[in-house]
């Protein structure tokens, strides 16, 4: 939470509606999402009870499971949840582009799409990824056989779980936090988890303050919770009834058809209004503008997702193993931790409102160019060097010292050190002297363009959009015994294949 | 000169008594448990959580009656999962859980007695909760004093610890351990342990209800002269193990939990001092009538709720009864938008004055002046950048 945020949310709760605290989308958002409501039965571990999902609004498939604890009905939901999400996902492999490699020596082909899960909030993350969990170990044959599209749902739901800790990722986004990272509400970060609340705060009915919407929305006998826990009320009222209808109409062909489609509507009932909700957020999202560092991402998940089902298809492929070995975790680490750098850097790049976060911090700070010396060379140097001079005057605070080095979204390749910082004559607003470097060419006359020029309003930061290369590891096979040694290759077991689920 | 001192803090024990029950109505006070003893530790800041609490009001009720009723209950399946799971570890005189200190845990549990402290009445039978809890005190005190290294297990010992001054019984489901001469707790909860991962809320929250379990205790063993330290720190926490409905178990350093427990505690065993600054004739009796219903307006309850000062803060939400009742009158509260929103407004405590010093409508005091200056930038970049 920043300050800008704190403040917004001030304003929320004063004007009665959610406050912008972007000015763009920041993530990718498909054309056909996948959008997937899941309920557990309370007290089971991760134990589905049904699901609403789908690619169209109008037509959400109804899963249930009648007997939440038998094992087989479970399984069976898996085939169901199968049968949805696999076809999704093969039909994004139709169409791939060429990437040059190796300084353009080589190609490479990616998908030119990739798949996307939407769910309602950070647990339903949590169910894609405990349900991957329970199902990718599972086998078509012995002594628990299951549908052979069960462990390939299990792998792809733990492909989409992992790829959704990636800072930046699109493939699998939970609501809620797709919503917050555009919108501040009149309430806390916690009340936000109820997706209900949230958009009465973002887009109350006509005439109606978001205070009140959210109250509404926490009722849960009108807005049944979006899952994947259920409402106690429910359970104790309204499902127990029904699931033991269920178990007494068992030899009775036709009462249990009755109970099954009793089951049904009750479930459909506590799942559509979220499902209506969850594209609600869609249409929200879709009316802002995509930033301009969004597609780029996307690019980095489509080639993810083409890495992945390539090696699904792979003669040697495995489920994804239940822990990473010592090496794999730093390494991913050390990813997650360079992907939230860089898209710290990229949003407010192609943000001026986060932007304006930073310029409050003092990471960055934007203003007017007084004066330029744009053909000034260094030649202090073996050779002379371009290295022109600006100066820029700011009411911003600025905290940075002579000597730091500090990057322009309107030229990313060019980096600006700091010269001098001194107050302006006004005494309110700060000169600032930086001397550039970079993205200018080769010769000692700068393109034009490619040096500020006076009059322009420009914003300096130290976020760097640059790449930023990864730390160097063991090789897996030369992981310290400190750490365990190296890891061997996860090989499903028998015990994988057959452990309880009850 | 000492018979003067015990009768003036024996006259105090029971004017405090009086004052507590004025509060809580000729109602008896609401049981505690490890839960809402654990609860107590929610929003240690709040003195309208300690007063009703020490004096045993039904928060519930209340908040009902004032018309912001609790979203409570939990869902039968849950509790269902719960007694099968617990059943299960403890069958065969606990023969699974065993096996599981043994090989999980390394405990070196040669030979175990097993001991059911129940007994078939009810804490309000004829034994009484003083009887059993007698009864379980010699017990484990006498445990205690024995050097033996065989394992001893207890199961349901009735527990006691003070909660304001008053005695709480804690009839714990859980099962005390005593291996070469140190006594664990065991807790027992069926939320599942994931490759050896389970959500973290859950796994604190049985951390500080086991804590409640180690400080009675410990409270016990003191009481009969032993070392408090024979009970560990460490607690032996049991959950069902993947999928499953088997168990494992780890090990759970609850130290910090014992900290902010004792911190609470003594903070409502020194209720005096916070009953200093609420009104004498102030009182949460509900007064029902013949039927029940209770005859006090919800307006004069609300304002016997307001004249106790809260410390309200969005985690109330899943803490405390009367949370939707302190949300309601928090609202414009910068508290209320969450700790961290508060602190980045740079503590102003509500909206109305964060709004108007950002706008600059109003000259910030002294201490605002700071704050101000940053709000007043922030309204300006926010203004500029959505322009
Ligand atoms: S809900 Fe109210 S009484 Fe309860 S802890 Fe929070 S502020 Fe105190």
């Amino acid at each position: 939470m920043s300050t800008l945020t704190a403040l917004a949310r001030a304003q929320a709760l004063a004007t009665g509606a959610a406050q912008p605290i972007a000015t763009v989308r920041h993530l990718h958002l498909a054309d056909r999402p996948l959008v997937f409501v899941p309920l557990t039965m309370a007290g089971e571990a991760n134990a589905p009870l049904a699901a609403l999902v789908g690619a169209d609004p109008e037509h959400p498939r109804l899963l249930i499971v009648p007997q939440p604890r038998n094992r087989d009905q479970r399984f069976a939901f898996a085939a169901a949840l199968a049968a949805e999400l696999l076809p999704y996902v093969d039909g994004l492999r139709g169409v791939a582009e060429a990437v040059p490699i190796d300084r353009g020596r080589d190609v490479r082909h990616r998908y030119v799409d990739a798949p996307q899960l939407l769910v309602p909030n950070a647990a339903g993350i949590s169910f894609v990824r405990l349900f991957g969990r329970s199902t990718r170990f599972r086998r078509t044959d012995g002594d628990y056989p299951v549908h052979p599209s069960v462990p390939l749902l299990g792998r792809w739901l733990t492909f989409l779980a992992d790829r959704a800790e990636h800072p930046g990722s699109s493939t699998l986004l939970a609501m809620t936090d797709a919503l917050t990272l555009h919108w501040a509400t009149g309430q806390s970060a916690m009340e936000d988890q109820n997706l209900a609340a949230l958009l009465g705060w973002i887009s109350p009915p006509p005439g109606v303050s978001g205070v009140v919407a959210a109250a509404e929305a926490e009722d849960p006998a009108i807005w049944p919770p979006a899952g994947p826990v259920t409402d106690p009320g429910f359970d104790n009222e309204r499902l127990a009834p029904a699931i033991a209808a269920y178990e007494a109409a068992l030899d009775d062909e036709g009462a249990r058809l009755l109970a099954y489609a009793e089951l049904e509507r009750l479930l459909r009932g506590q799942l559509q209004p979220t499902w209506e909700l969850m594209w609600r957020g869609v249409a929200l999202l879709r009316a802002l503008p995509p930033g301009a560092r969004v597609e780029p991402r996307w690019a980095a998940d489509r080639d993810a997702f083409t890495d992945y089902a390539n090696y699904v298809e792979s003669e040697e492929s495995y489920p994804q193993p239940r822990r990473d070995g010592a090496v794999a975790a730093a390494q991913r680490l050390d990813r997650l931790e360079r992907a939230q750098a860089s898209y710290a850097a990229q949003r407010a790049y192609d943000d001026p409102l986060v932007m304006a976060g930073h310029r409050l911090t003092g990471e960055a700070f934007a203003g007017v160019v007084t004066m330029a010396k744009p053909d000034r060379v260094d030649d202090t140097g073996k050779r002379p060097v371009l290295r022109p001079r600006i100066m820029v005057l700011t009411s911003d605070p600025v905290l940075m010292a002579p000597g730091a080095a500090l990057y322009s979204p309107a030229r990313p390749s060019q980096k600006g050190t700091v010269v001098f910082v001194t107050p302006a004559p006004d005494g309110a607003k700060t000169e600032v002297v930086l001397e550039l470097s970079g993205g200018m060419g080769r010769s000692l006359t700068p393109p034009p363009g490619s040096v500020p020029e006076v009059g322009e309003r420009i914003t300096y930061t130290t976020l760097s959009e640059a790449y930023r290369p990864g730390a160097s590891f063991p090789a897996r096979e030369e992981t310290p015994w400190t750490h365990g040694g190296p890891p061997t290759d996860h090989v499903p077991t028998e015990r994988d294949a057959t452990e309880d689920w009850s | 000169m000492l018979a003067w001192r015990i009768r003036s803090k024996w006259a105090r024990v029971t004017e405090l008594e009086q004052r507590l029950a004025r509060l809580r109505g000729p109602v008896p006070p609401r049981r505690h448990n490890a839960r809402t003893i654990a609860a107590l530790t929610g929003n240690p800041g709040c003195t309208r959580r300690a007063v009703l609490d020490s004096a045993g009001v039904d928060k519930q009720r209340i908040a009902a009656h004032v018309g912001f009723p609790a979203q409570s209950g939990q869902s039968r399946f849950a509790i269902a999962r719960g007694n099968v799971f617990e059943a299960q570890v403890k069958a065969d005189g606990a023969a699974e859980l065993l096996r599981l200190l043994r090989e999980r845990l390394g405990l070196p549990i040669p030979e175990v007695s097993y001991d059911d402290l129940d007994t078939p009445d009810a804490p309000d039978g004829p034994d009484g909760p003083e009887a059993r809890h007698a009864r379980s005190r010699e017990l484990l005190t006498g445990a205690a004093g024995r050097a033996d290294a065989a394992g001893l297990l207890f199961d349901h010992p009735l527990l006691r610890l003070d909660v304001a001054g008053q005695p709480v019984y804690l009839e714990p489901d859980l099962i005390a351990l005593q291996v070469e001469g140190r006594f664990h707790v065991v807790e027992i909860k069926s939320f599942a342990v994931i490759d050896d991962q389970a959500d973290p809320a859950k796994v604190s929250a049985a951390a500080t209800q086991a804590a409640v379990y180690v400080l009675a205790l410990r409270q016990l063993l003191t009481e009969a002269g032993h070392d408090p330290e024979l009970v560990s720190h460490n607690v032996v926490l049991v959950c069902p193990r993947d999928f499953s409905n088997r168990p494992t178990a780890a090990l759970l350093d609850v130290r910090k939990q014992l900290g902010t427990l004792r911190r609470q505690l003594s903070r409502m065993a020194r209720i005096d001092a916070l009953l200093d600054q609420v009104p004498e004739a102030l009182s949460f009796d509900l007064a029902p009538d013949t039927a029940g219903a209770p005859t006090r307006t919800p307006a004069e309850l609300a304002a016997a709720l307001a004249a106790v000062e809260a410390r309200y803060a969005p985690e109330c939400l899943s803490a405390c009864e009367l949370a939707y009742f302190c949300r309601h009158e928090a609202a414009g509260a910068t508290a209320a938008l969450g700790k961290s929103v508060r602190e980045e407004l740079g503590g102003i405590e509500s909206v109305e004055v964060v709004l108007a010093l950002a706008a600059g409508d109003r000259t910030p005091t002294e201490e605002q002046a700071e704050a101000a200056a940053l709000l007043r930038t922030a309204a300006r970049l926010r203004a500029e950048a959505l322009s």
